[in-house]
């Protein structure tokens, strides 16, 4: 069993952080995800640095230039997360835009993934119909669950045919909008939760995009399985470093 | 029947019987496909879906070819260069873009486009420019339809083209600096592109190029194809023929030498002959000649050739033409490209500078820093004398005047 099945069985909800692989500082990326697991996030998306993330706000955008800055590659991260199942067993995913993944080879990256012990990937620009075209079988192969976005303007129709593709959860966009650009949720977010809840999908939904803080996580997850952090936590590591994150975590799950 | 295996690019001797148009999946070859996030799904969808259907609409083809006849002064000449074909020893023929409104051929595009926009509903327009000229033709089609126009631009290109931004501003479009990466063209697309993700239902964005997910490098190509439709009639007036023996164009992204090749893609009797900006030299790091140093990935939504690291991060295209410094290439010329149907020719800021200047002093016509990449390959790359030649002249050089003066201390 795949262990984002595993922690998706579980009777809770689930809180999930995004970081940018390399940022503050390039060696960061495993003392980020031990503290993570330490202080009970349930899983986590380490974000691969890409110099053109187009879906992207300007808090997510600037940790990824530094993080290149700093010299951080995809061979690199791999090199970084080679020990990682020692110390870390929650469920890690790896999301980043498909270019850098093209250029490692799709195969080679699955491969690597799988011998390391990611659990999943998300790569927002590689469109469900090539997925299913060309690099499923790929994806299969090496155990490896892609996960999809869907957003309040994805068709009924599509948010059916995404269910379908989709082995783990889905990636649920909680606006029209990219990283970091929310402040709370209002009447049409809630509409969109209600939608969504009542369509009876196979795969449990994940929020991500506009959570920041212990009332934005209980509203996404009052139907969802769990919500995912990203530029907030990117904000606080920016200006606390690694030794803030108890504090931020348990900001947003109290003890 | 490979005959080169380059950068992973594997190219296959020309083979007449090949498609050069884009297919029903988006793809041109191997390049194309709308390479996006869920968040601009619907909107590119829903281009998709409409585009064929609205643009074979007889209203609206009335509509775009008067807009193309009395606004932009279309058609445009097609000049027979005698004093250029002597020095050179052909038969060369300009296609006189430079005399569109607003000084170029990306007029064309851009009136499609708002035509486009208004069928679908579309009450604010967006658009990204590098040097200025497409930012320009979208804010006058802005003012021209009184439609709101947001125009992304890199921080950088802001200060380097002062007077197209003035331009815009006087033509009532809000110009946005992007302050991001490295704040030039490419940066200017990704700002564009979030804001569209931002504005998912009252929104088009007004690509420039033939680039960008599918359907735009097919739209805007059907655009432009107004450019090799006239050739063909001017050509049988003058020549007793519609197809000349070469086409010639510069290529950034892509869309003048897409319009100018467009009926010609399936003739074998002609050469498409593509000229990228060698910048400095292709091996000196400035450069921008994609398809001698780029390599197959995914930009802007496309998969395409483009210039990057071996661990597939954009890198920063130089040209002293602001407007061939793209690090990408248009799906349709990549597919050109590697299956052998065009010659790609790369010209240094030197040669095209000089070619610039000999345009002006023979034929009287100053043309854009772009267009002079396609006339100096007549100095290396030589034509029987009864060839017919015809270059694609896509801009004028009013814009480039301060370039030309530091270059030369006019």
């Amino acid at each position: 069993m795949n262990r984002i099945h595993k922690k998706l069985s579980e009777d809770k909800k689930l809180l999930s952080i995004y970081f940018t692989a390399g940022y503050p500082e390039v060696n960061d990326t495993v003392p980020i995800l031990e503290s993570l697991e330490k202080n009970g996030v349930d899983l986590v998306e380490i974000g691969l640095p890409f110099s053109d993330p187009l879906a992207d706000g300007p808090t997510i955008q600037a940790s990824s230039t530094q993080a290149l800055l700093n010299g951080m590659t995809t061979q690199k991260l791999f090199e970084q997360l080679k020990d990682i199942r020692k110390t870390v067993s929650i469920p890690l995913i790896l999301m980043g835009y498909f270019n850098p993944v093209l250029q490692y080879g799709v195969e080679a990256f699955c491969k690597e993934c799988n011998e390391i012990g990611i659990d999943g990937c998300i790569l927002p620009d590689l469109p469900l119909a090539e997925y299913n075209a060309h690099y499923r079988a790929i994806f299969e192969k090496y155990n490896l669950i892609n996960i999809f976005l869907i957003t309040p303007q994805t068709s009924q129709e599509r948010i059916h045919a995404i269910d379908e593709a989709s082995n783990g959860f889905i990636y649920m966009v909680s606006s029209a909008s990219t990283t970091g650009a929310q402040e709370g949720f209002g009447n049409e977010q809630t509409t969109y939760f209600n939608r969504i809840a009542t369509m009876d999908l196979k795969n449990p939904q994940v929020v991500g995009f506009g959570i920041s803080n212990e009332a934005t996580f209980n509203a996404a997850t009052k139907q969802a399985k769990g919500a995912i952090i990203g530029s907030a936590f990117i904000k606080m590591i920016t200006e606390n470093g690694i030794s803030g994150i108890p504090k931020f975590i348990r900001s947003i799950r109290p003890l | 029947m490979h005959d080169e295996i380059k950068n992973g690019i594997t190219r296959t001797e020309q083979n007449n019987s090949m498609n050069y148009n884009v297919n029903e999946q988006g793809y041109y070859g191997e390049f194309g496909g709308a390479y996006i996030p869920e968040m601009l799904y619907p909107n590119v969808e829903e281009l998709r879906q409409n585009y064929l259907k609205v643009m074979s609409d007889d209203a609206f083809q009335k509509e775009f070819k008067e807009l193309l006849k009395e606004y932009v002064g279309r058609p445009t000449p097609l000049y027979y260069a005698k004093r250029f074909s002597e020095k050179y020893n052909t038969k060369v023929y300009l296609k006189r873009e430079d005399l569109c409104h607003t000084g170029a051929h990306k007029v064309n595009n851009t009136i499609g486009q708002i035509l486009m926009a208004k069928r679908l509903k579309k009450t604010r327009i967006i658009a990204e420019t590098g040097a200025g000229q497409h930012g320009v033709a979208t804010a006058t089609v802005c003012a021209l339809m009184g439609l709101e126009c947001i125009v992304y631009m890199g921080a950088i290109d802001i200060e380097r083209q002062a007077p197209n931004v003035a331009r815009m501003k006087m033509l009532g479009a809000t110009v946005v600096p992007a302050t991001s990466g490295s704040k030039t063209l490419k940066d200017a697309t990704n700002e564009a592109i979030r804001d569209w993700i931002n504005h998912p239902e009252d929104t088009h964005y007004i690509i420039g190029s033939v680039v960008g997910p599918h359907p735009y490098p097919d739209m805007v190509a059907r655009f432009q194809s107004v450019i090799s439709e006239e050739i063909k009639t001017q050509l049988l007036e003058k020549e007793g023929r519609e197809h000349p023996d070469y086409v010639v164009a510069c290529v950034g992204g892509g869309s003048n030498a897409a319009g100018a090749y467009y009926h010609y893609l399936d003739n074998p009797d002609v050469g498409i002959i593509a000229v990228e900006a060698a910048g400095k030299g292709i091996d000196t790091g400035q450069s921008a000649a994609t398809s001698a140093l780029g390599k197959v990935g995914i930009i802007h939504g496309s998969k395409t050739l483009l210039m990057q690291t071996n661990d597939g991060q954009i890198t920063e295209p130089y040209s002293i033409s602001a407007g061939l410094d793209y690090p990408g290439v248009g799906p349709m010329h990549a597919h050109l490209f590697q299956s052998g149907r065009g010659e790609f020719i790369s010209i240094t800021d030197k040669a095209s500078m000089e070619a610039g200047i000999a345009l002006s002093k023979l034929e009287g016509i100053i043309p854009a820093i772009e267009t002079s990449h396609a006339l100096a390959i007549f100095e290396t790359r030589k034509f029987k004398p009864d060839d017919i030649v015809v270059v694609n002249l896509s801009g004028r050089g009013d814009k480039d005047l301060t370039t030309y003066i530091d270059y030369f201390n006019l």
